[in-house]
């Protein structure tokens, strides 16, 4: 089985600092592999180990530091990474990013079964780039993925997670999942010969070139969408100094005011 | 000329139970008629995809909104939702109408049937908007937080239909009806040719399911990274029993493994607007208070004077949750 897994490398944006500027302190900003991505590397891997055969490809598009969530993927037991960057790649919206996705798993692995994404990215939060890239590549694709229960050389059995409980869906190959972080899972640490595997790793950099991509489909020129104005957010200000008073007479005056807002007669 | 705002009139699952169309729909026509106004008038039309019944039981939510037309697709094939089958047809019904916007609700089906559509007509989508606009030229301004809500970023489309997503409870429905004589076309569902490839094996229904809880509870209790352990947890689950509310969370907390993914409130959580809500121990990121922002009165403890929480509060305790809570359960029980 050949599975393509989607990633990203994102800024820790728990970690964000303004500057006097009202612009986002890009410096120190530690970068991590999003989240989400994680449990989708961790989706490829159970299913590794029960078809050892499997053949795990990640890829990225993002800028050279990038190849560095590609090693940690190799790390935990992903057998190749492919880093699609070039300048023209730059600044692009969910529909270019799906463009150049979809051209580079065409170039890579065109027999793929199955693709692999984060339900998520953490900086953009959009969840577009998956249905775009399985659209683009005219396959089906299942999102909000909990758990693979299953699969076999030409289908994939899984868990979706909705509003009102949870969906059991059979998948004919080729497919695209979008997968959920799991609170409960510990991921894959990676060991030591994972760690020397991912040293050594030979990291395949594609341009727009490489992945046959037309430059108006890429980035900037390829995205219809374009950010007009970034602005810092001003929250509603509602305008009431937080009291200091000692926590006795704060627990008082908190009891009062729930009583008024008749917090203890909810049904 | 692309004209005219359509907006997808999603239903819940079909079950013995009923079905119905999706209260983010109301929220989206409200919206589309303030639009509407904004651009001359424009129409405002839906689509509405389902097995069977479909005008005789979903009539009133159109008729009562101001929606000029609503295209109808019946199908045994369409009862459950298919992406397939969905994608294609609403593509094809878009390209017919040729809508200037189109805005979708950020649901689990939204957000899975949203990209597939705006992708296959070559035009930008904007995802999770917190405001939607008309700006001097006429095109929509969709305004969504992005850097995990750090930033607010206004997004334009060049392409047409320029495509949103809203997430359920952000906007509000209309205050009082608006009745339209509206038109019901009824269309084929043009989907003979699609081999589907994904298929329903089954449905659990999840009756300990928190998510609509949340979303319609009248009291919030939230705990954020202030919270501490599992430990402070439980002290704001004891809380919230007290006052029949529910407990929510920051995403940090959740990240901690403090709550579950279900009770996180925020940008990449929930949206939430009770009566009450009290955010213990959570500094109030954008992040987070996005998604509670509509709350009618804000009670926020926190033990740092200086958190942003409290540039939204109505009732502002600048204080150790660890001391002041346990206290108050105590006087509540008494």
């Amino acid at each position: 089985m050949k599975i393509a897994i989607c990633i990203k490398q994102v800024p820790d944006t728990t970690d964000i600092k303004w500057t006097e500027h009202n612009t986002i302190q890009r410096e120190g900003v530690e970068s991590i592999l999003n989240p989400y991505d994680v449990y989708a590397i961790e989706a490829a891997l159970k299913i590794k180990q029960k078809d050892t055969n499997a053949e795990l490809t990640a890829l990225t598009m993002g800028p050279a530091q990038a190849e560095e969530i590609l090693r940690k993927a190799i790390s935990v037991g992903v057998d190749r990474g492919y880093l699609i960057s070039d300048k023209k790649f730059a600044a692009a919206d969910t529909y270019a990013t799906g463009s150049t996705l979809s051209a580079a798993i065409k170039k890579i692995i065109p027999d793929f079964d199955m693709i692999i994404c984060g339900q998520f990215a953490i900086d953009g939060d959009t969840a577009q780039t998956g249905p775009t890239v399985a659209n683009m590549l005219n396959i089906p694709q299942i999102t909000y993925v909990k758990e693979i229960e299953s699969f076999d050389e030409k289908t994939v059995t899984v868990l979706r997670e909705v509003e009102d409980g949870v969906e059991k869906l059979t998948a004919e190959f080729p497919v695209l999942l979008c997968l959920l972080k799991k609170e409960d899972e510990e991921p894959t640490r990676a060991k030591i010969n994972g760690i020397i595997n991912a040293k050594n790793a030979e990291i395949t950099t594609l341009t727009m070139d490489d992945i046959e991509l037309a430059p108006e489909r890429a980035g900037l020129k390829g995205s219809p969408t374009y950010v007009s104005k970034a602005f810092r957010p001003i929250q509603k200000h509602r305008n009431v100094p937080p009291t200091e008073a000692s926590p006795e007479s704060q627990v008082i005056f908190l009891y009062n005011k729930l009583h008024e807002l008749g917090a203890f007669d909810n049904e | 000329m692309s004209k005219g705002i359509l907006l997808y009139a999603e239903l819940t699952r079909y079950s013995e139970d009923g079905q119905y169309v999706h209260p983010v729909f109301f929220e989206l026509a409200a919206k589309a008629n303030e639009l509407s106004k904004k651009l001359n008038d424009a129409p405002i039309y839906a689509i509405l995809l389902g097995s069977k019944n479909l005008v005789e039981n979903f009539k009133e939510g159109f008729t009562e909104n101001n929606i000029d037309t609503v295209y109808v697709v019946e199908d045994e094939r369409l009862q459950d939702y298919s992406t397939e089958y969905y994608s294609k047809i609403i593509t094809d019904l878009t390209k017919e109408i040729d809508p200037e916007i189109f805005i979708i609700g950020a649901t689990t089906q939204g957000r899975d049937i949203a990209p597939r559509i705006s992708s296959s007509l070559h035009t930008g989508l904007t995802a999770d908007c917190i405001e939607l606009d008309i700006n001097e030229k006429g095109q929509l301004a969709a305004t969504r937080p992005t850097f995990g809500g750090q930033l607010m970023a206004t997004i334009l489309c060049k392409n047409q239909p320029q495509m949103a997503t809203v997430r359920p409870k952000v906007f509000k429905p209309l205050k009082e009806f608006v009745k339209k004589d509206t038109k019901f076309i009824t269309k084929k569902a043009n989907i003979d040719d699609i081999e589907k490839k994904v298929n329903l094996i089954e449905f659990l229904k999840n009756p300990e399911k928190e998510e609509s809880a949340l979303e319609d509870a009248e009291i919030i209790v939230a705990g954020g990274r202030g919270m501490k352990d599992l430990m402070g947890f439980e002290m704001l689950k004891e809380f919230a029993s007290l006052l029949n509310a529910k407990v929510g969370a920051s995403r940090v907390a959740v990240e901690m493994g403090l709550a579950s993914h279900e009770m996180q409130i925020g940008q990449t959580g929930k949206t939430v607007t009770p009566k009450i809500y009290i955010a213990c121990g959570i500094s109030g990121a954008l992040q987070h208070t996005v998604g509670m922002t509509g709350s009618d009165k804000i009670i926020a403890i926190n033990i740092d004077k200086n958190a942003p929480i409290f540039d939204i509060a109505d009732i502002a305790i600048a204080g150790d949750v660890f001391e002041i809570l346990p206290e108050l359960i105590n006087m509540i029980k008494k």
